[in-house]
Formats: structure tokens, sequence, C-alpha cells
């Protein structure tokens, strides 16, 4: 049943990166594009783990791990960016 | 003694089971290193660590900590049906709140909660900790909805902390 | 594997995709930045939220034991999607980005 389930799912989160792209190239602003590419990498974290399990392997589990924490480092030194110019204060 | 060799225990709590969940395992050399962690970690952050209050009840953390998971899933499917429905009939606003908590570590508690439950994002504080602006995507009526949050996450906050309100 | 762990896991994983794809389909649609940052900051921070739960089942139900490590993504996920939503929104307000006319209230400066 998962073999039939997983492509199911991969094809649901492929078009939510369609819609993420979709907005990240239309903007029109700067902290739309920030957010588009931070649910971006939130999906793409969950395309990882739909990976891992098609794949039956736990190996995939760190890059996951380290896709949210950089991502989220990323994202808030963005926002800090166009708050002061500034990313350390 | 105790004191000074372990300044924060919850935290070399939460530190050794970090540990454990990111190597998977209850090996007993995990468990040693683990611990050792918990221990050197705090030792050596012992002046930057934000202090937290202490829990009042525990049992209203827990009841806390349900409902907030309970309101996260059911606020959600709310937000689907915002956000699938016509966005023609949407009203957001734009909403102050008062609060009376002053702790930065609850505060915090509060605005992430807000952020995450019922169709509402935090957008701001002000710099004298009274008041939070907060975004909501459909408002009908603001001021049922400041009520709401005031009664529903506030005052359980406040009682389960020890903080000094004002 | 048991077919209700089976069964578990495939609706864990279709109500994660579901809420991932709910939260970019308001990111796309939605009128204004204020409006749009509600998608991402829960549907999609649930919907992964459910999709690493299904992980979570799938791999203690495979008989090497409990794998709960998974528990960190989505704790991780959880404390920081509101505050990547707090920055945003702050330097939204601060370079006054354009809100549908309807909207009641003002921000601040």
């Amino acid at each position: 049943m998962l073999d039939y389930v997983i492509p199911i799912c991969l094809a649901l989160l492929g078009g939510a990166a369609i819609l993420n792209v979709a907005r990240l190239i239309m903007g029109p602003s700067v902290p739309d594009r920030v957010l588009a590419l931070d649910t971006f990498y939130i999906n793409a974290l969950a395309v990882i783990i739909l990976f891992g399990i098609w794949l039956k392997t736990d190996l995939f589990f760190e890059a996951a791990l380290l896709i949210a924490v950089m991502g989220f480092v990323g994202t808030i030194a963005a926002a800090k960016h166009l708050l002061s110019g500034d990313i350390i204060d | 003694m105790m004191a000074r060799l372990l300044p924060h225990p919850a935290l070399s709590v939460v530190l050794l089971l970090l540990w454990l969940l990111l190597n998977n395992t209850l090996n007993p050399g995990h468990i040693l290193l683990g611990g050792a962690l918990g221990v050197i970690i705090p030792a050596c952050m012992r002046n930057f660590v934000m202090p937290v209050p202490k829990v009042k009840q525990r049992i209203g953390l827990m009841r806390f900590t349900v409902r907030v998971l309970v309101d996260i899933v059911m606020a959600n499917f709310h937000v689907a049906k915002l956000v699938l429905g016509p966005t023609r009939r949407l009203s957001p606003a734009f909403v102050e709140i008062p609060v009376s908590i002053t702790d930065d570590f609850v505060l915090t508690v509060l605005t992430s909660v807000v952020s995450l439950t019922p169709g509402t994002v935090s957008a701001d504080v002000s710099d004298d900790r009274r008041r939070i602006l907060v975004h909501t995507l459909d408002a009908p009526d603001p001021d049922a909805l400041v009520a709401e949050i005031k009664t529903r996450y506030e005052a359980p906050l406040l009682e389960i902390f020890e903080c000094s309100t004002t | 594997m048991p077919i209700w762990i089976e069964v578990a896991v495939s609706l864990f994983l279709l109500f994660g995709s579901l809420f991932a794809l709910v939260g970019a389909i308001g990111l796309f649609r939605l009128p204004d930045f204020f409006t749009r940052l509600h998608g991402p900051t829960k549907a999609t921070t649930l919907g992964v939220g459910a999709i690493v739960l299904g992980s979570m089942i799938f791999f203690s139900s495979r008989g090497d034991g409990l794998s709960l490590h998974e528990l960190l993504i989505m704790v991780f996920l959880f404390i920081t999607a509101p505050v990547s939503a707090h920055m945003l929104a702050k330097a939204a307000m601060q370079q006054r980005l354009p809100r549908v006319d309807r909207t009641r209230g003002e921000p601040w400066e």
C-alpha cells in the first residue's frame, strides 16, 4: 500500500514546490521571496523524509535535520538583513 | 556544590535527551557521554542562559500543552478552509492585544502559541512589552479575538509560571 | 509489517502532503504579504509535522526498536516557524508593504 501512497504524496509535494517557485518568481517584494524560499525548504525537507521511507533507509534523517537548521538560519539572516541592513547587531 | 556543578538542571536533562535522540540509542556509553555533555555545556555557558521562571502547576502545564496541540490541528483545518475558499470574503485585520506578562520567556511562549493557532500571526511586540500586534487572516470581530486570546492562552500561562504581573 | 500500521503511516503521509499543498496554495493565491504569511507558518508546519510522525511510526515498526529521532525535526520546526514568521512580518511592516484595502487596524512603524 505504501508503494502506491508515497508517489501520490510526492506528486502533491511537487505541486506545492511548483506553487512556491511561482511565488518566488512573481515576487512582488523581497519579503515575499524570502517567505517563498522558507516554504520551499520545508517542502524539500518533507520530500527527503518521504524518499527515506520509500527506500526504507534511515540515512536521510541527518540531511533533513541539517536542512531544517540551515534553512531557519538563512531565513532569519535574510529577515534581519531586511530589517536593519545588517545581520549582526 | 551541587548548584556550582549543575547551574541549570533542566538544561542538563534536555541536553542529555537531545543527545540520545540524535543518536537514536539507549546505549550506556551514549548515556554517559550525553550526561558529560549535559554537565560541561551548561557550565561553559552559565552566564548566557536566559532565566526561565519556575513552573508552578505541572498539571496545568500539561493540560495547556494538550490544549495547544489540539488547537493547532483545529486552527489548521480552519485556515485550510479560508485559504481554499473565496479570498474576496476574507477580512484581514491588525489587532493590538494588551498583555500583562512581563517575563521575556513567557511572552515568547505566548507569541509563538498565537502564531501557531487560530488564524493569527504575531507581528510585533511594543518596546515596553505591554502590547503585542497580531495580524489575523479573518476577523469579523477583533474584540472577541482579543478576549479569546486573553482568556484561552494568556490567563493559563500566568497561572502556570511564577511571574510578576503588572 | 502489519496492515494497520501501514494504513496509519499512509494516512499520516497523505494528511501531511495535503496540508503542505494547502500551505503552498495559500502562499500562491492570497492577496497581500500579511495574509500570505498565514499559509506557510501554519499549514506547512503541521503538514511536515504529520509526515515526520508517519516516518517515525514507519521506522519504529521495523523491529529495530523505537526510532524517535524524527521527533527532533518536528520540535525544531514547531519552535522555529513562529520565529521566522515574526521576523518576516516585522521586516514587511518596516518596508510598508501594500496591504488589502479592507484590512482594518494599522501596523506599527
